[in-house]
Parts: structure tokens; C-alpha cells; sequence
């Protein structure tokens, strides 16, 4: 290998900027418009809560579990903002912070009885679907005013939802890979015994993690149903698959700790803006979902490339 | 005396997991009948046994997958069962004559799904939850764009199959429980079904033990996508056509029946009866929470925390990451 080629530990981290570069420049190719501040403002409209789904995923990915019941809960906490938010904000503000309890209490639970996270996550997600279903029948409920002017706030030069997306991934950068905590987090995800061995207590690891996956869930909620202005126990349903997508385009590695907050976001970014891309192309929504699951087959088959070529050095 | 019978009994329940399953569906099942007071048992039971059947099919599929070990998963089932529903009903087109036509193009679309899904585990060496995520995406799409508003009936004589009863049991239900036993033998009495729970209690001392193992994960992928592209058919012909979204259903139910009958998430130990004893297990609770007169949401939150009760009581003895 010559001089010139760079590290594939540096290619590997860069892969996700690189990919949500091309899809830029295919769009700015297609439809020169769509880059601009109005275009992106219309386009990354959603990014927000995709994102914020995608680092609640990427807590709880970093300590070697999956969470399947992510969008059902994301929908559950649109439903509670539609409803109890707006009528009665104590309640509201009460049953957000029970449902992240309940979140850390599944942590728990996983960890003490050493269940599978996917199928108690699968079974949480019917409950949260139930909640959802009680509390929102049918489709309809409308968030506060204040909420939705908070998300829909137009800032100057760079639309909202980069900001905050770019803001959410130096806080969670900075706090899970550049923090001594963090790096304790990460360990129980890379090498558990060990860090019990050091004197930590892996239960409460596992709880801060479905914790935070909890809180950054909520934040997902609320931004869509702000977004959104009304809610449905379905609204944010896809947001399970989306999530994960999210966490592995970004170069998360889905087992031993090894994740990148920075490239989660971008990887939400990434599948958000892939459904503009195809309505620019005239392609049919049909096959959006076809397409980020193209994308992510790409991506982690460039990163398997990557990976390769390392070997063989 | 007493003393060593329970031991005894505790023995011998202890190498039958699958024991529990049934046990619970048994509970259910009376506690229905006396809530209704005696009525209407028969009608649940076959209603029982015939959408248990459904899970059955799915659910062995995704038993042997699970039983190769911590992380093995099929995540594109409800994709599968979505695209082949549309596949079965569009090539059947309604005409008795292209049943047979159809249902290979039903076990192509299973095969053509499950080579994609080990193809990109292999190849990309990526995790098989995120390779069958990957898959399921795309066939998803495919099945939104070809089967969007489908109105195909299933031919006559294959939605007398699928909804059919012989002596007052639905055809279904026999075959299920003919599937049922064959797979069973083909786990514990054949090569395949060996090296299936060697590869899932240890990878590489099978690999080294001369094991194949990459071609047993194969197989065992390429199995689980017939089984559930053949769950879609069947669906779609006793729903009377297919839906995109009838699918949906199985991501939860399809693991769910997998555990619940007391398979070990850790892989390597597994059977079959219990997934007959797990799907009537869930139909029933289903079943009982209706007549209980519950709504839909009471019923989805009972239905999750039922299934997460069962599995913390009854799991967690292995460690490994499912």
C-alpha cells in the first residue's frame, strides 16, 4: 500500500460524511434548487426526530443490546404530547418522566435477569403501542403552541434542524467518547467483565443507558409531534428500523461498544434526505424504504471493502 | 416419598421445556371457557389451531435460525410473508390451474430471499439482524410496488385448503402438525439438525469438529425464508388475497413463539413442540383477552407484558446477546 492512501480507520470514520456528501451532490445534481436554505429547511423537516430516535438507539446499541420498541415509544411520547401536554402540562410533563423510569426499569430488568433485549424491547413495544392506542384512539390531538413554534423556529443562515442535529452530536459526542463516564459506558458494551472486574456496577450502566435511550426518546416525541402539530399511536412507527439504520450507517458496530454518535446523526441525515433525493428523481415513495435499505447495503459494503483492505496490509 | 416424586417431576419438566407452554395454553383456554361458561370451546379451539398454525410455520423457521447461535435472527419475515402474498395471489391469478405454477414461484421468492439474507452476512460480514434488516427493507419496497392494490382472490380450491376442515379439523392444522413433526426429526435425528445445535453451542469447537458451518447458516437462512414465504401463501389464501401489511404481525409472533416455547435465545437448544404449544399459547391469550371484553389497547399492553413475564420467569439462565 503506498503512502498516499489514507488509514482505514480514518476511511471507515469518514464513511459517513462521504455518504451523506454523495447523496448531497446527486441532489444538488438532480434538483440545484433543493440546496439552498429554504430546500434543506423542507427537507430535513423530520431529520429531527429521526435523529434523536437514532442516538436513543445508539445508548442502548453501545451496551451490546437492540431496542426494538423505539418507535413505538417515540409515537407513545407524540401521543402524550398531543393529549396530556397540552390539557394538563403537569400530568404531561409527569407521564414523560414515568415513562423514562419505565425505561430505565426494562434496562434493569434485562440486565438482572439477563433477558434478550430484543424480545422484551418487542414486548415493550406492544405495551407502548397499547398506551398509545388508549390514549389516541383515533389519529387527531394537537401539540402546544409552544412546542410547535419551538421546532418550526426559523433561524438565521442554517436551518433548525441542522443546528440542533449538529448540537446533539457534540453533546452526545463529547459525553460518551470524550468523557471519562463515557468511557465506562462504552466498556460495559466492549468488554462487561472487565469493566465489572475494575469495580463498576454493570446494573448501573444498563439503567443509564435505557434511560437515556428513554430521554432521548422523548425528545424524538416531541419534536415530531411539534412537527406534526396532531399525533396517531402509529405516527412514528418505522422509526424502529429507521433507528438501527441509523446507528449502523453511522459506523456503529453493533456489538462491543464501538459507536459513533457524530455518524449516527449523519446517518439519520443520510436516510431523511434519501427520500427527497428519489422524489427529485420522480421515483415512486413506494420504494423509499427500498432505497435506505440500499443505501445502508452500500455503505456496509464499502465499510466491508474498508475492512479488507486492512486485513490484507 | 413425596419428596422424590417432586424431584422426580421437577426432573423430568426440566427436560421438557416445552412442557410450560402448553401448560399456559391450557390455563388460558379454561379460563375462557369459564368466563363464557362452557359456550362456544369448540369454535375457539378450532380457531385455535388454525391460527396457530400461521405461527407454527413461521415460527419453526425462525427456531432454527435462533438455534444458531446469540444474534442469529430473521428480522425480514414480515417483509417475506408481505412480497409473497402478492407473488402467490398474482401468479395463482384466481385459476385452480395455476396453484401448483404458483407455489413454486412462492418457495423461488423464499429461496431468492433467503440466499440475499446469508449473502449479505457473508459477504459484508455484518450481523445477521442487520443483514436480514437490510434485506427486509428492500423486499418490503418491492412488495409495496408490486402488490399495491391488489384485489386477486386466491382459486377456489386453494382457499378450501387454507380454510378447509377435515373431521371438524381445519387442513391446516394437520398440515402444521405434520410440518411439525417432520422438522422435529430433522432436528435431532438428522446431520443437518445436529450441526444446527453444535454450531449454536459453539461455533468454532463444530467448525473444527469438521462441521460446515457455513453452509449449515445457509441452509439454515434459506429455511426459514421458505417457511415464511409458505406462511404468506397459505395467509393470503385463507384471508381471502393478500395485504402488504398482514406480515406485520409475525416480527413479534415469530420470536415470541420461538421463546415462549422454550428455546434457549442463546442458541443450541431448541424444540419443536414447544412452538405449537407457544402459538396456541398467544392465540389463546388474544382469544381470552377479547372475551374478556378488554379494548385493543388494554389487550396490546397485556399482550406485552404477558409475553415479557413469560420470558423473564422462564429465561436467563444463559448468558449471550440476543
Amino acid at each position: 500500500m503506498n503512502v498516499l492512501m489514507p488509514s482505514p480507520r480514518l476511511v471507515r470514520a469518514a464513511l459517513p460524511a462521504l455518504s451523506l456528501a454523495a447523496l448531497l451532490v446527486a441532489i444538488w445534481f438532480v434538483q440545484p434548487r433543493a440546496i439552498s436554505y429554504f430546500g434543506f429547511n423542507l427537507m430535513l423537516n423530520l431529520a429531527m426526530p429521526i435523529a434523536f430516535a437514532t442516538i436513543a438507539q445508539l445508548c442502548v446499541i453501545t451496551v451490546n443490546d437492540l431496542d426494538l420498541s423505539i418507535g413505538a415509544f417515540v409515537s407513545f411520547v407524540a401521543c402524550v404530547g398531543a393529549t396530556w401536554l397540552n390539557a394538563t402540562p403537569l400530568l404531561g410533563v409527569a407521564v414523560l418522566l414515568g415513562a423514562v423510569v419505565v425505561y430505565a426499569l426494562v434496562g434493569a430488568l434485562i440486565h438482572l435477569r439477563n433477558l434478550p433485549s430484543i424480545v422484551v424491547t418487542l414486548g415493550m413495544s406492544f405495551f407502548w403501542l397499547g398506551c398509545s392506542v388508549l390514549l389516541l384512539p383515533s389519529p387527531g390531538g394537537s401539540a402546544p403552541a409552544w412546542l410547535a413554534a419551538l421546532v418550526k423556529v426559523r433561524t438565521p443562515l442554517v436551518p433548525f434542524a441542522i443546528l440542533v442535529s449538529a448540537a446533539l452530536a457534540l453533546v452526545v459526542h463529547v459525553g460518551l467518547m470524550r468523557s471519562a463516564w463515557g468511557a465506562i459506558l462504552r466498556g460495559a458494551g466492549g468488554n462487561p467483565v472487565a469493566v465489572a472486574r475494575a469495580g463498576w456496577s454493570l446494573l448501573r450502566t444498563k439503567v443509564t443507558m435505557f434511560a437515556l435511550a428513554g430521554f432521548f426518546g422523548v425528545l424524538s416525541g416531541l419534536s415530531l409531534v411539534g412537527l406534526t402539530t396532531s399525533a396517531d399511536a402509529n405516527i412514528a412507527i418505522r422509526y424502529t428500523l429507521l433507528s438501527i439504520a441509523g446507528v449502523i450507517l453511522g459506523g456503529g458496530e453493533f456489538v462491543g461498544g464501538r459507536v459513533s454518535p457524530v455518524g449516527a446523526v449523519l446517518g439519520a441525515m443520510t436516510l431523511t434526505l434519501a427520500g427527497s433525493l428519489l422524489s427529485f428523481l420522480r421515483i415512486s415513495p413506494d420504494w423509499q424504504i427500498g432505497a435506505q435499505g440500499a443505501i445502508l447495503i452500500v455503505v456496509l459494503a464499502l465499510r466491508a471493502l474498508v475492512n479488507r483492505l486492512e486485513r490484507r496490509r | 416419598m413425596r419428596q422424590s416424586a417432586f424431584s422426580r417431576l421437577a426432573d423430568w419438566s426440566a427436560e421438557r421445556p416445552w412442557l410450560w407452554s402448553f401448560v399456559g395454553a391450557g390455563l388460558i383456554f379454561l379460563a375462557t371457557i369459564a368466563f363464557t361458561s362452557g359456550k362456544g370451546g369448540g369454535d375457539v379451539l378450532t380457531a385455535a389451531l388454525t391460527f396457530a398454525t400461521f405461527y407454527v410455520i413461521v415460527g419453526i423457521g425462525q427456531m432454527f435460525v435462533i438455534t444458531t447461535g446469540p444474534g442469529n435472527v430473521d428480522l425480514s419475515i414480515p417483509a417475506n410473508i408481505a412480497l409473497v402474498g402478492a407473488v402467490a395471489m398474482k401468479v395463482m391469478d384466481g385459476s385452480n390451474a395455476m396453484i401448483v405454477p404458483g407455489l413454486a414461484a412462492v418457495a423461488a421468492v423464499g429461496l431468492a430471499i433467503g440466499c440475499f439474507n446469508f449473502a449479505l452476512i457473508r459477504i459484508l460480514s455484518i450481523p445477521p439482524i442487520i443483514a436480514t434488516l437490510s434485506a427486509s427493507f428492500l423486499v418490503q419496497s418491492t412488495a409495496i410496488a408490486y402488490g399495491r392494490g391488489l384485489r386477486i382472490k386466491p382459486p377456489p380450491v386453494f382457499a378450501e385448503l387454507a380454510t378447509g376442515r377435515v373431521l371438524g379439523v381445519p387442513i391446516l392444522a394437520i398440515i402444521a402438525i405434520l410440518v411439525a413433526a417432520a422438522m422435529a426429526l430433522v432436528l435431532r435425528r438428522t446431520v443437518y439438525g445436529r450441526s444446527v445445535l453444535a454450531i449454536g453451542q459453539n461455533a468454532r469447537a463444530a467448525g473444527l469438529a469438521g462441521i460446515r458451518v457455513a453452509r449449515v447458516r445457509f441452509a439454515t437462512y434459506v429455511l426459514s425464508a421458505v417457511f415464511a414465504s409458505f406462511c404468506g401463501a397459505l395467509l393470503a389464501g385463507f384471508s381471502g388475497g393478500a395485504s402488504l401489511n398482514m406480515g406485520e404481525e409475525f416480527l413479534l409472533a415469530s420470536i415470541a413463539v420461538v421463546v415462549i416455547g422454550g428455546t434457549s435465545v442463546a442458541g443450541g437448544f431448541s424444540n419443536v413442540p414447544g412452538i405449537w404449544g407457544a402459538s396456541l399459547f398467544l392465540y389463546l391469550l388474544v382469544t381470552m383477552l377479547n372475551t374478556f371484553g378488554v379494548g385493543a389497547g388494554v389487550r396490546l399492553i397485556l399482550t406485552g407484558l404477558i409475553i415479557i413475564a413469560v420470558i423473564a420467569l422462564s429465561g436467563g439462565r444463559r448468558p449471550g446477546r440476543g
